[in-house]
């Protein structure tokens, strides 16, 4: 048995290096189209491929480097996230991006050690915002506690500035990604002087019957919402069941999109957002991926999902990953970057409004710009809203600043919590 | 009137009672094959979901394999382009899975006749295995929505009535007191089935005695292909049951796990046992959560269900209604 | 041919109970020893050492010790992955409490601990046999999830509850963070197996193990002979749940660097690391090693190449790698019922004998 085994592996290393023939800009697609939040994973996935797809055959790739999107299913699996890192790795991979909470906790240290990107937009660890501390890892433009003090901001606003007196649930899925908001509520809650309850749901969540009785009992004026694959679209059927007024129901962006909705039906209409990024598929780069991606036969997946709201994310976070990949290009003045120079691409990175028309997505993402200390972003965020007769979102807010105020301490005690762990020291001074 | 917190922990019992109703569902395709062939099917939450999933497919007229095929022959192959009525779409799927029996008899249980529980067991793991990655070729690994006209939402008679008893109206979902006929009917006619007709009685001889069976003359195999099919449309109706509240998709098969408490508690010989010790374990769980939940920390469904079933089976080591355990040496 | 016992003579008491008294068994036992210690630690790189051969040592450590209370003691568990976070977060806990003492005693302390708490959910089974006692470990496997993701002192008040191994050395060089090299983890959780397994090989022969296995045959036959129910079942316990405690330690601290415990520790791990044992052969220290090959090697195997060979998309290549694995446990149970461990015992016979069949 066992020189059978030696030899299955011994062919599993042939397969291993094989693939490993050496692209210009190798950026790997963690990505999950199988297991409980393939329908999360299939259309980001996608949308992320597509558009170095896009790159690669309008452009010729970026800075005439073609970009290679080697992708290794991780099935939502911190294990098998191990095994695709390291099988990816070694093929020269510049940034990595992994869709999940526990991958990116997986690879903080990991990205230190060996010189590698990290890019969690709007997932991951919050506190890497924090460039002083973590030196690999990016995430703007926005982040959780952004994501909560948004929704708060905006319930102020709706509330005429004040929500005292007033009852707000979080709605929570039982994990690390979950619990990323509570700390900012609470310091939120003691600020406005509202009330804050939460409400755990343990994955996978089929049934939130109990949570659900517990909103209608206690009659919250507002549910957050912080759910991820199958514990979406039960929490809107949930809420809908019970009558709760659906324009009162918030959730973080990883909790509005179609699939999310489409179960309960038109019982949906009204349910809130928030989102980083524009909506629907009317930017001129959706023409392009049209032309030069899908009809061209080269899509990701079966183009079904082209322009809805998880698709467009993946490709903003691919966009973002080309943009600070040419400005490590242009920055190391030669096409063929390396790891450590498209981390200072990262660094460097600005986003204006007039790159993002130049790009074709006019308006779609918030200008942003990087420095040596805030890998973060202005963290601001827009609410959508879904509309079940014409079955799409649409944009109801401007973009909406996070209360830096409140936001910042946290970011920098939990960063400091964990340079101590790891015995770090800040950089940028 | 009542006390509010009463009232409270009385719907949320009415509740509790109603999911026990969805565990039950599940619970139940357990129980049939354990009992006719002492097999501990792992696989029964994969069932439902490849139920739950063929039956989307067929109904929206998807292509199986369409993935696999276009991406060996280049083909852009999606859909047939109907829309099958939904009873139509349910008897197909019935059938789907009468065939699926089938073959799990033909190439799987034949081959294992006689071997120890642990061993079959192990079997239908790799069973589980197969359907999980045999479902998603089939029909793709996204969410599907599952709409077979099962009314949704509050019940408004209940709430009006009970708002003008205890002055607070009580939520009671419309598809949880589907859920609880549709369970009751399958209750009566798995009963009657197994009471009136000849199969039935053969189910019942072989769930008594292999041997005894065989030798006057019941088909054993037949019998397999007989409660594999009955089990595999148990597993469609909770894959409906479930899937109507939260879309199709892999999770689905994980409603498996809420199912095991109410084995342990209720038996995993008997159907009776199945439905009282579903009832049991939602009424617990659900207030215990109601209860405790605020004190403690909410999310404590998962490990309480076991807590309970484990102070029950402390008194009552062979479940509620399993066979008394006899020992001799 | 291969594996004839003929001429090997046992001249004394000490060669008669070795514990591999036959001369092939011996050889391949060294010629492990001799690749494991001696040249894997010189070739390895941190593909084979990450994301294959530590998975595999750690698994089979956990395997060890399930198989321990469930194939000698006969105590079905579907514990092991909360009894693995036990060893994760104890482990976690005295890191960074008391970061100046060795992590070897870490570890070991760990699996003390999650000895202490497997001795404790395993009370019930005094009193439920069979696949009831199921309940009594799954009760264990939510709750103690539960509880660490609840209670934030076990996870040191951090914003969202995940944990990270900070850095720690033996001799100088780090064995747990990030900055290890692939040849330590390597060695430092293969020195742990090759000792849990001598340790487990020698209990299961000895006195200790005998009376698990007459628990597990009969109980009440057990019983009458004078084999105490209470202190077998509870020793069961505490060896299986020490193993699988510094199996935790290590799939924490060594192998994934950060954890959260719903996601690591899960019921699917419980189910998994059972799923080892049977594969492989329950009652059979070997089948341990076989079935933690066969669940953590052969679908990596596969999706190199599905993926990495044949240039199939990775989504479908996870599907069919799932069908394979299915069939293959199917088809293997079909040509030999009681695991992998008997399939290599039956080819042993067949060696014996080859060429000449009669």
């Amino acid at each position: 048995m066992r020189k059978s085994f030696t030899l299955l592996a011994a062919t599993a290393l042939a397969a291993a290096t094989a693939g490993a023939a050496q692209a210009d800009l190798v950026v790997p697609n963690l990505s999950y189209r199988t297991g409980p939040f393939a329908a999360g994973g299939i259309p980001y996935a996608d949308g992320f491929q597509d558009y170095f797809t896009l790159l690669n055959e309008r452009d010729g790739g970026i800075g005439g480097e073609i970009v290679k999107t080697p992708e290794c299913e991780t099935a939502y699996n911190t294990e098998k996230g191990v095994e695709c890192y390291e099988a990816t790795k070694g093929q020269g991979a510049l940034v990595y991006n992994p869709l999940s909470t526990g991958i990116t906790y997986q690879l903080i240290p990991k990205m230190q050690a060996d010189g590698i990107t990290l890019y969690t937009p709007g997932y991951g660890r919050t506190s890497a915002a924090n460039g002083r501390v973590f030196e690999w890892v990016f995430n703007y433009p926005a982040n959780y506690w952004d994501g909560a003090s948004v929704a708060i901001k905006y319930l102020l606003d709706q509330n005429g500035g004040s929500l005292e007196g007033k009852k707000i649930a979080l709605l929570y899925h039982n994990s690390a990604y979950g619990k990323e908001p509570i700390r900012t509520l609470e310091d939120l809650s003691k600020k406005h002087g509202f009330t804050l309850s939460t409400l755990p749901i343990d994955s996978p969540g089929q049934e939130q019957k109990s949570q659900w009785l517990q909103v209608r009992r206690e009659k919250p004026d507002y549910v957050l919402f912080w759910g991820w694959g199958v514990m979406n679209s039960v929490a809107i059927q949930e809420a809908a069941n019970i009558r709760f007024p659906m324009e009162n129901f918030i959730g973080i962006w990883w909790s509005g999109s179609e699939n999310d909705v489409a179960p309960a039906g038109a019982g949906a209409n009204g349910y809130k957002s928030l989102t980083m990024h524009g909506v629907g598929a009317d930017y001129p780069v959706y023409a392009d991926l049209k032309q030069y991606v899908v009809d061209a036969g080269k899509a990701a997946g079966d183009g079904s999902n082209v322009g809805t709201v998880i698709y467009s994310r993946g490709m903003y976070a691919a966009m973002v990953i080309a943009e600070a990949i040419r400005k490590a290009q242009e920055l190391a003045g030669t096409s063929a970057v390396n790891a450590a120079q498209v981390r200072d691409g990262f660094e460097a990175l600005e986003i204006t409004e007039a790159r993002m028309k130049e790009l074709g997505l006019p308006d779609f993402g918030q200008p942003f710009k990087a420095t040596c200390a805030d890998h973060g972003g202005p963290g601001m965020a827009r609410i959508q809203q879904w509309d079940a007769s014409a079955k799409r979102w649409t944009l109801v807010t401007d973009w909406i600043a996070p209360d830096d105020a409140v936001l910042d301490p946290l970011v920098a005690a939990d960063s400091a919590a964990y340079a101590k762990e790891a015995g770090l020291s800040e950089r940028c001074n | 009137m009542l006390p509010d917190q009463l009232v409270f922990a009385m719907e949320v019992t009415l509740n509790g009672l109603m999911a026990g109703v969805m565990y039950a569902l599940v619970a139940l395709g357990f129980v049939l094959i354990f009992k006719a062939s002492g097999i501990f099917n792992y696989a029964q939450g994969v069932l439902a979901l490849f139920a739950a999933l063929t039956l989307v497919g067929l109904q929206n007229g998807q292509i199986p394999f369409a993935h696999l095929i276009n991406a060996a022959f280049g083909t852009d192959l999606h859909s047939f382009g109907w829309t099958l009525p939904a009873a139509l779409a349910i008897a197909l799927t019935a059938l789907v899975m009468v065939g699926l029996a089938w073959a799990i008899e033909r190439l799987i249980l034949k081959h294992l006749v006689n071997q120890e529980p642990i061993i079959l067991f192990m079997a239908t793991i790799g069973l589980a295995y197969f359907l999980e990655g045999l479902g998603d070729v089939m029909w793709g690994a996204d969410i599907k929505t599952l709409d077979v006209g099962l009314p949704q939402g509050i019940s408004e008679g209940i709430e009006a009535v009970t708002a003008e008893w205890f002055g607070y109206g009580f939520f009671i979902d419309r598809l949880d007191i589907v859920a609880t006929l549709v369970a009751a009917a399958l209750v009566a006619a798995l009963t009657l089935f197994s009471q009136y007709t000849k199969y039935g009685r053969a189910l019942r001889a072989v769930a008594d005695d292999h041997q005894a069976a065989l030798s006057v003359g019941i088909s054993l195999r037949f019998v397999w292909v007989l409660v594999w099919s009955i089990a595999g449309f148990v597993a469609l109706i909770a894959g409906i049951m479930w899937g109507a509240k939260s879309g199709v998709q892999f999770s689905l098969s994980l409603i498996a796990l809420k199912a095991l408490p109410v084995l342990m508690l209720g038996g995993f010989t008997s159907i009776p046992g199945a439905i009282v010790g579903g009832l049991i374990i939602g009424m617990g769980e659900k207030l215990f959560e109601f209860f405790a939940g605020p004190l403690i920390g909410g999310a404590t469904e998962n490990w309480f269900a076991y807590v309970l079933a484990l102070l029950f089976l402390v008194f009552r080591p062979q479940g509620l209604f399993g066979e008394r355990i006899i020992e001799r040496v | 041919m291969l594996y004839r016992e003929a001429g090997e003579f046992k001249t004394s008491y000490a060669q008669d109970s070795q514990t591999f008294p036959i001369w092939w068994d011996r050889l391949w036992y060294q010629v492990a020893l001799v690749v494991g210690f001696a040249i894997l630690p010189f070739v390895i790189n941190d593909y084979w050492a990450n994301a294959v051969v530590v998975p595999f040592l750690i698994y089979a450590i956990a395997a060890i010790g399930l198989n321990i209370l469930t194939g000698y003691c006969g105590q079905v568990s579907l514990g092991t992955g909360g009894f693995m976070a036990v060893g994760a977060y104890a482990v976690y806990k005295l890191m960074t409490a008391f970061p100046d003492v060795p992590i070897l005693i870490h570890v070991i302390l760990a699996g003390a601990i999650t000895a202490g708490v497997g001795v404790l959910f395993g009370l019930p089974s005094l009193r439920i046999k069979g696949f009831y006692l199921a309940v009594a470990t799954l009760a264990a496997q939510f709750f103690l999830v539960w509880l660490f993701n609840k209670v934030p002192w076990f996870y040191n008040y951090s914003a969202s509850g995940q944990i990270t191994a900070p850095e720690r050395t033996m001799f100088g060089i780090a064995v747990t963070g990030a900055n290890t090299p692939a040849w330590a983890k390597y060695l430092f959780c293969a020195a742990f197996l090759f000792a849990l397994a001598w340790i487990a090989r020698n209990l299961t022969r000895g006195t200790i193990g005998r009376k698990w296995m007459a628990i597990r045959d009969m109980d009440i036959a057990a019983e009458i002979i004078g084999v105490n129910p209470l202190t077998t079942k509870l020793s069961a316990f505490a060896v299986s749940s020490f193993f699988i405690g510094i199996a935790g330690a290590l799939f924490f601290a060594v192998y994934l660097g950060a954890a959260e415990v719903g996601e690591a520790f899960g019921i699917q791990k419980s189910f998994l690391i059972l799923f080892m044992i049977i594969i492989g052969g329950l009652g059979s220290i070997f089948g341990s090693f076989a079935g933690a090959a066969f669940l953590v090697l052969l679908p990596v195997f596969l999706k190199n190449v599905l993926v990495g060979g044949l240039g199939w998309p990775s989504d479908l290549a996870a599907h069919i790698e799932l069908m394979i694995v299915g069939a293959l446990i199917i088809g293997f149970l079909i040509l030999e019922p009681h695991g992998l461990a008997q399939l290599w015992r039956v080819l042993k016979e067949k060696l014996r004998l080859w060429p000449f069949p009669h």
